[in-house]
């Protein structure tokens, strides 16, 4: 694993984190409802469970591609998917009508899921993700082959041979999204105690920029990049 | 286009929202009782070191006849940052205006003059019937996923039941009934809701037949009015429970939960007693897994010569108080009380809501009395306090004087007139003084009548929040 790739996955972590749509104002919400850091705390993980499965699902999708090829096509369609629902997500104001203030803990988690998906979370980690050079020995090498071969313009059939042992295995899905979810979670838990704790909610007045379209800014580069990936590769 | 920072006037909970600067305007809806001129939104500069104030400085009027306009709210207020749907960047800016008679809205835009609104769109009666299945909209609240309208009667020839419908507070459009299960609701009156519990409350007035040529003396009598309030659940939009308050208890009309999001407690005036005239607040709670109701307050019938009474009143010999309007200062200390058969305004200290203590009274008008305001001592006043705003701050309190057209028409029958007054208070103390400075009435609302009061910015009954 490579630095800039958890620097990448422990970075969108903490921008995921930082959102107070995210969950972290959600949680300081029930504990002063509450009236107890306990019930903050007691929300948090719960919170993290739901974005981690958002992202986990993105990331078993580029497990699934198995191949360097399908990859390829992946990283084009899936490109453009984010384009477009960052585009979707700079015009759209939409938002659940079904949720309230008093959740089960299934509920919380299915919130936060839906709420990650909706904003797109796992989709921006696609380009980390397609780039991630697998850890092992041969699919180290067919990386390195796969893309020193988009140099030298190399055989056709030397792609089959790559996209068999390359891409990423569902062991580094796995790590990968624990490692963003953990980063997302510590940020979020950070925020929401200091929140709580110290600063208290008036911060929310000055503080709380528009993150959604940042977000939506941010997807459009995530896509714009896994695209331009894409396309590089067929170079 | 959303903002970068959240609207400065969305306050996540109301101990922040106290702090909230004062007013600059406040909007009048206004309406026309003949129908034939249009009715309109009057705005009157409240900034007391300005030099027009108390002055009708703005006047929007609409495009069609016959709507009486009567409440309103905004499109968005402190709910936006309820932390399950939370989209803090949108503007308060427009009033969503609801005409009780002829079923239209309005949307009025107050950003580019906010002393003159202008009209962006407007909700046809079909299109409410069409979508929601409703016919009389009355009170709006803006929720933190769409604006909650409710509405008095029902569609298509049907006199009700009438319910909530919902609109999308960025479009307008009516999204359709709010309701899944309304279970044993047929009235409809106000709406207003617990966030932090995830319930939501509904009041009983009548359906559009029984209220739109005036009160109707058998129904009363015969305890035809609503009576009851309806819990519901916020999120599955079902019914919950009836409570009903007793059928001696006619029209169970404005409810005031309490800011605070924690509380499951809140207050709902009740016009008359039809066993001795009085009228009454009653306090909501929780009492284990189900509402309960008690009555906290009531205000006797004044005894009067039949010879001064309306006709409608009598054989009665006396004035029933009719409690037709209260309101909740935005920290859960003060509850006003309209009383506009008698011409009271009525503050109590609800510190602890099932034991009031009356901390202030203020007689304008009054359908014996006539109470003048103190600008004008000579001017006997018709109407009484009705309408009661109370500024975010809770030092303020603005009341207008027309109930309902046809009502009016009932208990001020030589002429309800118009106006608006200005009362001072002490947020720590209590104590009620009439501004002397501060009475735009008469001519300044070019004949029309004045109903319902919203503040730039908000006001105590215009927010709800979803932190402590």
């Amino acid at each position: 694993m490579s630095t800039a790739y958890l620097v990448a996955l422990i970075g969108l972590g903490a921008f995921h984190g930082i959102n107070p749509g995210m969950g972290w104002l959600f949680a300081v919400a029930i504990g002063l409802q509450e009236r107890s850091r306990a019930g903050l705390l007691r929300a948090l993980p719960v919170i993290a469970a739901g974005h981690a499965v958002a992202i986990g699902v993105v990331a078993g999708l580029v497990v699934l591609s198995h191949s360097v090829v399908t990859s390829r096509v992946i990283a084009i369609v899936g490109g453009a998917v984010v384009v477009g629902f960052g585009l979707w997500r700079v015009w759209s104001e939409r938002h659940f009508r079904w949720a309230g203030m008093r959740l089960s803990a299934w509920q919380l988690g299915s919130w936060s899921f839906l709420m990650s998906s909706a904003h797109g979370a796992g989709l921006m980690l696609l380009p980390v993700l397609l780039a991630e050079e697998p850890d092992s020995e041969t699919g180290g090498e067919a990386y390195a082959h796969a893309h020193s071969g988009h140099i030298h313009h190399h055989a056709p059939d030397s792609d089959a041979t790559s996209a068999a042992e390359g891409g990423l295995s569902l062991a580094d899905a796995l790590v990968a999204t624990a490692v963003h979810s953990l980063a997302m979670l510590l940020v979020a838990g950070l925020v929401a105690i200091v929140v709580y704790e110290v600063v208290g909610l008036r911060i929310l007045r000055s503080a709380w920029i528009n993150l959604d379209r940042i977000w939506a800014f941010a997807l459009l580069v995530a896509g714009g990049i896994t695209v331009a990936m894409g396309v590089s590769t067929f170079v | 286009m959303a903002l970068w920072k959240p609207d400065p006037t969305f306050y996540p909970s109301p101990r922040e929202a106290v702090a909230a600067p004062a007013e600059e305007l406040a909007y009048v809806a206004a309406y026309d009782r003949s129908a034939t001129k249009p009715d309109a939104i009057a705005v009157i500069d409240v900034a007391p070191d300005s030099s027009s104030y108390g002055q009708v400085v703005g006047w929007t009027e609409l495009p069609y006849t016959g709507d009486e306009l009567h409440h309103f709210g905004w499109n968005a207020c402190s709910s936006a940052l309820c932390p399950y749907a939370p989209h803090p960047h949108v503007e308060r800016r427009y009033l969503i205006v609801p005409g009780l008679r002829s079923s239209r809205t309005y949307v009025l835009d107050t950003k580019p003059d906010p002393r003159q609104p202008t009209l962006v769109k407007t909700i046809s009666a079909e299109e409410l019937a069409t979508r929601a299945g409703y016919s009389r909209p009355h009170t709006v609240h803006c929720g933190p996923e769409g604006i909650y309208l409710s509405a008095l009667g029902g569609a298509n020839g049907q006199d009700g039941p009438g319910g909530v419908a919902l609109l999308d507070h960025t479009s307008f459009e009516v999204l359709g009934r709010w309701e899944v299960d309304r279970g044993p609701q047929y009235f409809a009156y106000d709406v207003w809701w617990h966030l932090g519990h995830d319930v939501l409350v509904t009041s009983e007035w009548g359906t559009p037949s029984m209220i739109e040529d005036g009160v109707v003396g058998e129904l009363l009598l015969g305890r035809k009015y609503g009576h009851a309030l309806h819990f519901w659940d916020l999120r599955k939009r079902r019914h919950l429970q009836r409570v009903d308050l007793g059928d001696q208890h006619q029209m169970v009309l404005e409810l005031r939960p309490a800011h605070d999001p924690t509380k499951e407690y809140g207050f709902v005036g009740v016009a008359v007693n039809v066993e001795n005239l009085s009228a009454s607040v009653w306090a909501w709670y929780r009492e284990g897994s189900q509402w309960a109701v008690r009555k906290v307050i009531e205000v006797p019938a004044e005894p009067a010569d039949p010879e001064k009474l309306p006709p409608i009143l009598k054989p009665f010999g006396a004035v029933p108080p009719l409690i037709t309007d209260i309101n909740l200062s935005v920290d859960d200390r003060f509850l006003y009380v309209s009383a506009w058969g008698t011409g009271q305004l009525l503050q109590y200290d609800v510190s602890d809501p099932f034991s009031p203590v009356l901390t202030g009274e203020v007689r304008l008008g009054g359908i014996v009395t006539r109470q003048a305001h103190p600008s004008a001592p000579d001017e006997p006043l018709a109407g009484g306090p009705q309408m009661v705003e109370v500024s975010r701050d809770g030092r303020r309190i603005y009341l207008t004087n027309s109930l309902y057209g046809a009502w009016d028409d009932q208990f001020y029958p030589d002429g309800v007139g118009a106006w608006l007054a200005k009362i001072e208070t002490d947020p720590a103390s209590g104590g009620l003084t009439v501004d002397p400075n501060f009475f735009p009435h008469g001519d300044q609302f070019r004949g029309l009548r004045v109903h319902q009061t919203r503040l730039s910015g908000g006001d105590s009954s215009s927010d709800s929040y979803c932190y402590p």
